[in-house]
């Protein structure tokens, strides 16, 4: 465990490296989440009986996507390790005693935490002061809010574990680039990156929540705005849970078989 | 001419040889842009209209914005990717060698993988026009080819502004995707929908709003007022700040060294 936690820490202090890098970021972000809930209010003044969610529900999900927006980016992967596997250096790290699926996971974690701890912060409070009824605010209830807190953690390690079997990938197609593009923009779909998922069609919505990519990013965020309450809370955690094992087993045991038959490239 | 042709045809040569990645890509490419698509198509079985913008009538504003968007991206792809010239030292080749740099910069690299967007924008014309309710004289089929010629325009001059704000500062540079990413993925809407400050910063400051919004009220009939078709051409004066200060970048470049 001890050796996860170093690796964590190594990549986690590189991570916070990056702050100028952050403040551009974070003024992109705002702009993004301000354009998209300037675009959803023109809907909303055209109909706001067909409205799927509350517009105060919107904003907050909006702001929270922007605010954790690093992690749960689709689109971001670790370079090093698809350059470990194209170039050979892969060798290298099979030669440690560690376990290279958890290490990678690990790596993702911290790299993407870091980038949110640094971007996180102005977002949150630049959008709590922001009028009504474009702005941050607190959860509805306490249960939801503890709910949130965890389910966005479960949600974290789901997109994740969906992102190593895209590494694993590599192993067998060696060129990565039209897998990573393909599956980032499936991903961010039905995660509810583009729109949210209630805003989808009716009768697509019960598969929309049963794929994996709604345990990501959707769960905890519908969570935090009041959009889901209950015993609907406690569903959807308890998929998230499901689907983060399925996805944990499926990712260990492809990668047994990947590093069984790998082929170090180069010499 | 002759020699850019020649350019394209290797650059394009090198990029076949990995046929399958290509594929993967190009369909990616034409993928995420049906994903934005879905979106907006999602959207309008809800709503009827946006600020008495039809479906049909936002298709054609996405498909046109989309168009503009891909073809720069494919043929100026050498200026989005100019830090990396910085970086790399290549820069330093380019600079000593008897040719414009600006000639160079735009053969050093073209993304034949953006066909898969700008088969998006496509089909999405095909569909708009018939059904848009559009009667198409002359005068508005100048209005589109004007748009689409204004738009290529007007995303060059944010590229080159984006190179030439490469030389100054690489740490900020994420900033500027507002307005080339973001021009394409809010650019689906009239800018009028996101309202009136959002419009006027897209008119006086980054100039989008004038390819895209004030030749599109003249094209869908909500203008009578015919002058908003020459609207576009005035990418090329915005052109000009935008080339200034990359003119300017490179004249105090050092090299990096490497």
């Amino acid at each position: 465990m001890r050796k996860y936690i170093s690796f964590f820490k190594i990549r986690f202090i590189e991570g916070m490296q990056y702050r100028a890098a952050a403040w551009a970021g974070i003024a992109t972000q705002f702009a993004w989440g301000g354009m998209n809930l300037l675009m959803f209010w023109a809907f909303y003044q055209n109909g706001e009986n067909s409205f799927p969610m509350t517009f105060p529900e919107l904003s907050n999900y909006i702001w929270m996507q922007q605010a954790f927006l690093a992690m749960f980016m689709a689109w971001f992967f670790d370079n090093e390790i698809f350059d470990g596997i194209m170039s050979g250096n892969i060798a290298y790290e099979l030669c440690r005693p560690i376990d290279l699926y958890n290490m990678w996971f690990v790596k993702n974690m911290a790299i993407r935490l870091s980038r949110m701890i640094l971007r996180c912060m102005p977002i949150l409070i630049v959008a709590a002061l922001l009028p009504y009824p474009f702005n941050l605010t607190l959860p509805s209830n306490t249960l939801n809010g503890v709910s949130f807190l965890v389910s966005i953690f479960l949600g974290f390690l789901v997109l994740i574990a969906f992102s190593m079997l895209i590494y694993i990938s590599a192993f067998y197609t060696l060129s990565p680039k039209g897998i990573r593009i393909l599956s980032t923009s499936v991903i961010e779909f039905f995660a509810g990156a583009v729109i949210p998922l209630p805003f989808f069609p009716e009768t697509l919505q019960p598969i929309m929540y049963a794929l994996p990519f709604a345990s990501m990013q959707n769960t905890p965020f519908l969570i935090y705005t009041g959009y889901i309450t209950g015993f609907e809370v406690m569903r959807s955690m308890l998929l998230q849970v499901t689907w983060l094992i399925i996805l944990l087993t499926s990712g260990k045991l492809l990668m047994k078989h990947a590093l069984k038959k790998v082929v170090v490239q180069g010499g | 001419m002759k020699l850019y042709f020649k350019y394209l045809s290797m650059l394009l040569k090198c990029q076949m040889q990995y046929k399958v990645s290509f594929t993967l890509t190009v369909i990616g490419q034409f993928l995420v842009s049906f994903t934005t698509f879905l979106g907006v198509y999602f959207m309008f079985s809800r709503f009827n209209s946006v600020n008495s913008f039809t479906f049909p009538e936002v298709l054609l504003c996405f498909s046109i914005v989309l168009m503009a968007f891909s073809i720069t991206e494919c043929f100026v792809r050498g200026f989005d990717v100019f830090p990396q010239l910085i970086k790399s030292g290549d820069l330093d080749r380019i600079l000593v060698r008897p040719r414009n740099e600006i000639f160079q910069v735009l053969t050093s690299n073209v993304d034949f993988t953006r066909i898969g967007r700008l088969m998006q924008a496509v089909l999405m014309l095909i569909y708009a026009v018939p059904v848009s309710g559009i009667i198409w004289s002359p005068d508005k089929v100048i209005t589109i080819v004007v748009m689409i010629i204004g738009g290529i325009v007007m995303f060059s001059a944010l590229f080159v502004l984006y190179a030439g704000i490469s030389f100054f500062t690489i740490e900020g540079l994420e900033f500027m995707n507002i307005f080339t990413d973001g021009g394409r993925e809010f650019g689906k809407y009239p800018f009028s929908i996101y309202g009136e400050g959002v419009l006027k910063f897209f008119t006086y400051i980054i100039p989008l709003a004038l390819f895209q919004y004030y030749p599109f009220l003249y094209l869908t009939g909500k203008s009578g007022n015919i002058g908003l078709i020459f609207l576009p051409l005035m990418g090329f004066v915005f052109m000009i700040p935008c080339y200034s200060i990359f003119k300017y970048g490179i004249k105090r470049y050092k090299s990096t060294g490497s």
